[in-house]
């Protein structure tokens, strides 16, 4: 039969027909949105597609190598993604006010890109022979090997990143059983850690983010007027929206970055509460679906890294729809596969592939 | 409980060391990545419910201020101030051109029009490429520009049926223009398009709007002056962004007009005497700083510039031996050679080692004690016995080289360096180098060894580290012609207000005077300097001179000879012969003009570079030019610079 051939066909190349679905279905509405969102521009959209096809060229590819690969390989490329922090650090690009990127000549590249994939590794790598739930000694492994780079990261300075890389650890240790009680611990101590993250970590453009959060209207010419003009987007937009190509807000330029990070309110100017609450189940359905993959893995080393890797796509859809809808404070961080560019897309593409590996080689342990 | 018993512990658990056990690791995981998938619910969940509140329960709110965004400022850029020469002679102007835009939304079969306005006027392939490509960016309802610089022939040809192609526009804009094209290029510079690099450093409020800057020249320096303010007009639209009526208007305010210390007639001169050399005439007004003519040659016309010159042109001056887009007046660094003994002098003076009675004998070389390396003088037979007036107007380099010795590098960078050697002199054009002025210090930064006596006399005679542009030359030559009297060199020499026509002069910038222990040390070289002309190095340029010129000959090694090794100019390839220095100025005793020129690979400073200061001089103190066609035009009408660009 046609359907068990196709079947067949997914298996021999290593994807996972719902996740692949899950996956097109986003890209594809992302597409038409930036049409509408980028003022028409076929050049956008043109670039996007090439991005996303990109993309999902190294999905791919990654699927096809077996796990174990990606084990061996683990501390090496967690390794090298250290010191190519610290290389950025010696002689990194000045880009948009922070030091983040590293030019090879041929292509410029950000090494905190490489973080949140190896960071999700490493963990992996480290809890794989361990007895769950991890021991002080192993927990505080753990801690160190997420808080290198996020320090790193923060440092550069690129919050969101650092945000996502810390998180991606964080999970990791959440999925490898960490008690409650610890956890609960924890959060009191990150508590009372924030007046210091305050006052000694934090830039001020970073501070001012956050304040102008707390009240958009006391600055609607600088930060402020990011988050005003967004609600107004998202607001105007009703239950059915504007309708394709109506949106005035991004239109007429009243939306900054309407077709990158503030894609998500475009969006919802033009197709309202029905369209926003579609597509926030589609990302619903590609987490699940991903987390299903991962607790399906056959040893610890991989469950850890796909489920890590699932969390840090939910990050990206929640904190990027958190802010555009101004329920969290401005981070800049895109809606995965929908705001247009970012090297951002090619590493979700390529933790997708790593999970759709893991998924398909899921009777062969990685050792 | 040992400490490693302890950290083995697992946490909040069991004190029983356990195996790694697959299994039930699995269900652990299990059970906590439901727990997340209950958190990512929740996430989502959160963002909907933010989203009800947004788009159902305010949805009245956020329409009614969207409604309330549709009024849009629209940038009015400012018109471009006009620059003219000391005389009013006009070097820079705004001419209006024509541009065909074609709004698409209007066009009912684009490809059509395509054919129509191709039997009219002539669209190259490329226009139609940039046209597409624009079209897929922009909105259906903006006008697209098809093609730039209309002919009026084209005009006309279009204008006749133009009722019959809806959409199509011929639009008028202003475009900088050069009139006397390259004449002046590397004092005027050129305005271009504003580039990736320039838009990070630029307000985007007061640009916004504009498409050009200036990027080089007078045009970069007085980009502010020039540029005027830009105005803003609130304009209401419609839903679909299209303009409906204008509600506010704050005018821009039109740049000022630029007059120039530069004569452009003598500046014709000067480029005119340097032909058949690369090289650099720079005069001044010693008495003030006045640039009265910068050349620096070869040139180029600047307007192609203006609206981004094509690729090959552009590849052919950029690549070209001669390098003609280098402005070598300020960008061109060059050994000072000989032209740089009356200072020497003067140093010597300052510091005792010498007297103005003082001589040395010349054997037509000169060994350090206790070397037998011989650093030789041009004249290989020697100039016998001299003093200071002989060595000067002879340019023995003998006695330059006992005197750098005696002076040491110490004493000779601190007193070189008030005349602004190895560092910019600050004149109002951007770009200036700084040259180099060698020192201990610097030669164990650079070159990581220590400074010998040898460095101290080729610095002695012009030559070895020591490194100057034209511009620092003619300007120590101003301070000598006026005794150590200091004036900043520069380019303005009044703003004009194009409405009111009120010219604001810009006052001398006089700086520190280069003071010396006695006047008359200066009396001392300059005499010097006039017997360079009458009877010394330079002798022939003094012939039916009607003024009295004070000046110094100099010679400028491209490469070193070997010890044994004899110049001839005959036998090298011409890359190869030496650069002809001239400074000079004159009348000596009331100066009037400060001169320095340099030939490149013009052989001798006497021979190439002192008949070429000749002319400028006589063209400068007799009013005697032989392009009348540099004449200030009809002023400008006074509202030219109120018309906007729409």
């Amino acid at each position: 039969m046609e359907q068990n051939d196709n079947g067949k066909l997914f298996k021999l190349i290593h994807l996972d027909v719902p996740l692949l679905l899950g996956l097109l279905a986003v890209s594809g509405l992302g597409m038409i949105v930036l049409y509408s969102a980028g003022q028409q521009n076929m050049d956008l959209v043109l670039g996007q597609g090439m991005r996303l096809g990109l993309g999902f060229v190294i999905m791919l590819a990654l699927a096809q190598a077996p796990p174990r690969y990606f084990r061996l390989w683990s501390p090496w490329i967690y390794l090298a993604g250290i010191a190519l922090l610290l290389a950025v650090m010696a002689v990194g690009d000045i880009s948009k006010g922070a030091q983040r990127w590293l030019d090879l000549g041929v292509i410029r590249f950000q090494p905190s890109e490489v973080m949140k994939l190896a960071v999700p590794m490493m963990m992996g790598w480290f809890f794989a022979e361990k007895p769950l739930p991890p021991r002080w000694l192993h927990l505080l492994g753990g801690v160190l090997i997420t808080a290198i780079p996020f320090v790193l990261i923060a440092e550069q300075p690129d919050l969101g990143t650092a945000l996502v890389v810390g998180s991606a650890g964080a999970f990791a240790l959440f999925l490898a059983g960490l008690s409650w009680i610890i956890m609960f611990g924890i959060t009191l101590l990150l508590g009372a850690a924030i007046p210091l993250f305050w006052t000694f970590i934090m830039h001020d453009y970073q501070r001012q983010r956050v304040l102008t959060f707390l009240n958009p209207e006391s600055d609607p010419l600088g930060t402020g007027y990011h988050i005003i003009q967004s609600k107004i987007a998202i607001g105007s937009g009703g239950i059915y929206g504007r309708g394709w190509l109506n949106g005035t807000q991004s239109h007429l330029d009243f939306l900054p970055e309407g077709s990158t990070d503030f894609i998500f309110a475009a969006f919802s100017e033009e197709f309202g509460l029905v369209g926003a609450c579609l597509l926030l189940a589609l990302y619903f359905f590609i987490i699940a679906r991903s987390l299903y993959m991962a607790a399906g893995a056959p040893d610890t080393y991989t469950r850890l890294l796909a489920g890590s890797l699932t969390l840090i796509f939910f990050l990206y859809a929640f904190v990027n729809s958190g802010m555009v809808s101004g329920l969290l404070p401005v981070v800049g961080l895109p809606l995965p596969l929908f705001s247009y560019g970012g090297t951002s897309l090619v590493t979700i593409m390529a933790g997708f592939g790593i999970l759709m590996s893991v998924y398909s080689h899921r009777r062969t342990p990685t050792r | 409980m040992s400490l490693e018993e302890w950290l083995n512990r697992p946490p909040g658990m069991d004190l029983l060391v356990r195996e790694k056990d697959n299994t039930a690791e699995s269900e652990l995981f299990f059970r906590r990545a439901l727990v997340l998938l209950g958190i990512v619910l929740a996430g989502f969940l959160a963002v909907a419910s933010r989203l009800v509140y947004l788009q159902v329960l305010h949805h009245e709110r956020f329409t009614t201020l969207s409604e309330n965004n549709r009024v849009r400022l629209q940038p009015l850029p400012p018109t471009r101030g006009f620059i003219f020469d000391r005389n009013g002679v006009l070097l820079a102007d705004n001419l209006t051109s024509y541009h065909l835009e074609v709004t698409r939304e209007q066009v009912q079969d684009l490809d059509a029009t395509m054919m129509e306005l191709r039997e009219r006027i002539e669209l190259t392939d490329a226009d139609i490429e940039r046209f597409h490509k624009l079209v897929r960016r922009s909105p259906p309802y903006a006008g697209v520009p098809l093609r730039f610089r209309l002919t009026d022939e084209e005009i006309a040809r279009l204008a006749i049926d133009l009722y019959r192609l809806p959409g199509v526009e011929i639009k008028a804009d202003l475009t900088r223009h050069y009139p006397l094209e390259a004449l002046g290029v590397h004092i005027l510079g050129y305005v271009g398009r504003i580039d990736e690099s320039e838009l990070s450093h630029i307000d985007p409020g007061q640009y916004s709007g504009s498409t050009h800057i200036g990027k080089v020249g007078v045009e970069r320096f007085y980009e502010d002056v020039l540029r005027g303010r830009t105005g803003w007009q609130q304009v209401e639209t419609n839903a679909e962004g299209r303009p409906l009526r204008i509600l506010n208007r704050t005018p821009p305010v039109p740049g000022q007009h630029v007059y120039l210390t530069v004569d452009m007639r003598l500046q014709a001169v000067a480029e005119k005497a340097l032909d058949g050399y690369n090289g650099v005439v720079v005069a001044l007004d010693p008495r003030n700083g006045e640039v009265l003519a910068l050349a620096s040659q070869p040139t180029y016309d600047p307007n192609p510039f203006v609206n981004g010159i094509d690729f090959a042109s552009y590849r052919k001056l950029n690549t070209s031996k001669d390098r003609p887009l280098l402005n070598r007046a300020l960008r061109g660094v060059y050994p000072p050679g000989s032209t740089i003994k009356p200072l020497m002098a003067l140093a010597g003076l300052e510091y005792g080692v010498v007297n103005r009675h003082s001589g040395v004998y010349c054997p037509g070389f000169y060994r350090l004690p206790g070397s037998s390396h011989r650093f030789r003088d041009w004249k290989r037979s020697g100039h016998g016995s001299v003093g200071m007036d002989r060595a000067i107007a002879q340019s023995c380099d003998v006695y330059f080289y006992d005197l750098a010795f005696n002076l040491g590098i110490d004493r000779l960078h601190e007193f070189l360096d008030q005349f602004s050697f190895g560092r910019q002199t600050g004149i109002d054009l951007s770009g200036e180098k700084s040259g180099l002025l060698p020192s201990q210090e610097w030669k164990r930064r650079m070159h990581k060894h220590g400074w010998f006596a040898g460095d101290t006399l080729s610095v002695g005679i012009g030559q070895g580290y020591f490194l100057t542009t034209p511009l620092q030359l003619a300007h120590a030559t101003a301070v000598i012609s006026q005794k150590g009297a200091d004036f900043k060199p520069r380019v303005l020499l009044a703003t004009e207000d194009p409405g009111t026509r009120i010219k604001t002069l810009e006052p001398p910038r006089q700086l520190p005077p280069v003071k010396v222990k006695n006047a008359q040390f200066w009396d001392t070289i300059i005499a010097g300097m006039i017997h360079v002309i009458e009877g010394g190095t330079a002798y022939r340029i003094g012939i039916g001179a009607k003024y009295r010129i004070a000046g110094k000959t100099g010679t400028a090694q491209v490469f070193t000879l070997g010890q044994r090794e004899k110049y001839n100019a005959r036998q090298l390839p011409k890359h190869l012969l030496d650069h002809a220095l001239f400074v000079a100025f004159a009348p000596a005793d009331d100066p009037r003009i400060a001169v320095a020129v340099i030939a490149e690979h013009g052989g001798g400073g006497s021979k190439t570079a002192a008949p070429i200061a000749r002319k400028v001089m006589d063209a400068w103190l007799l009013n005697k030019y032989d392009d009348a066609s540099i004449a200030p035009g009809s002023p400008p009408a006074s509202d030219d610079g109120l018309h906007g660009t729409e």
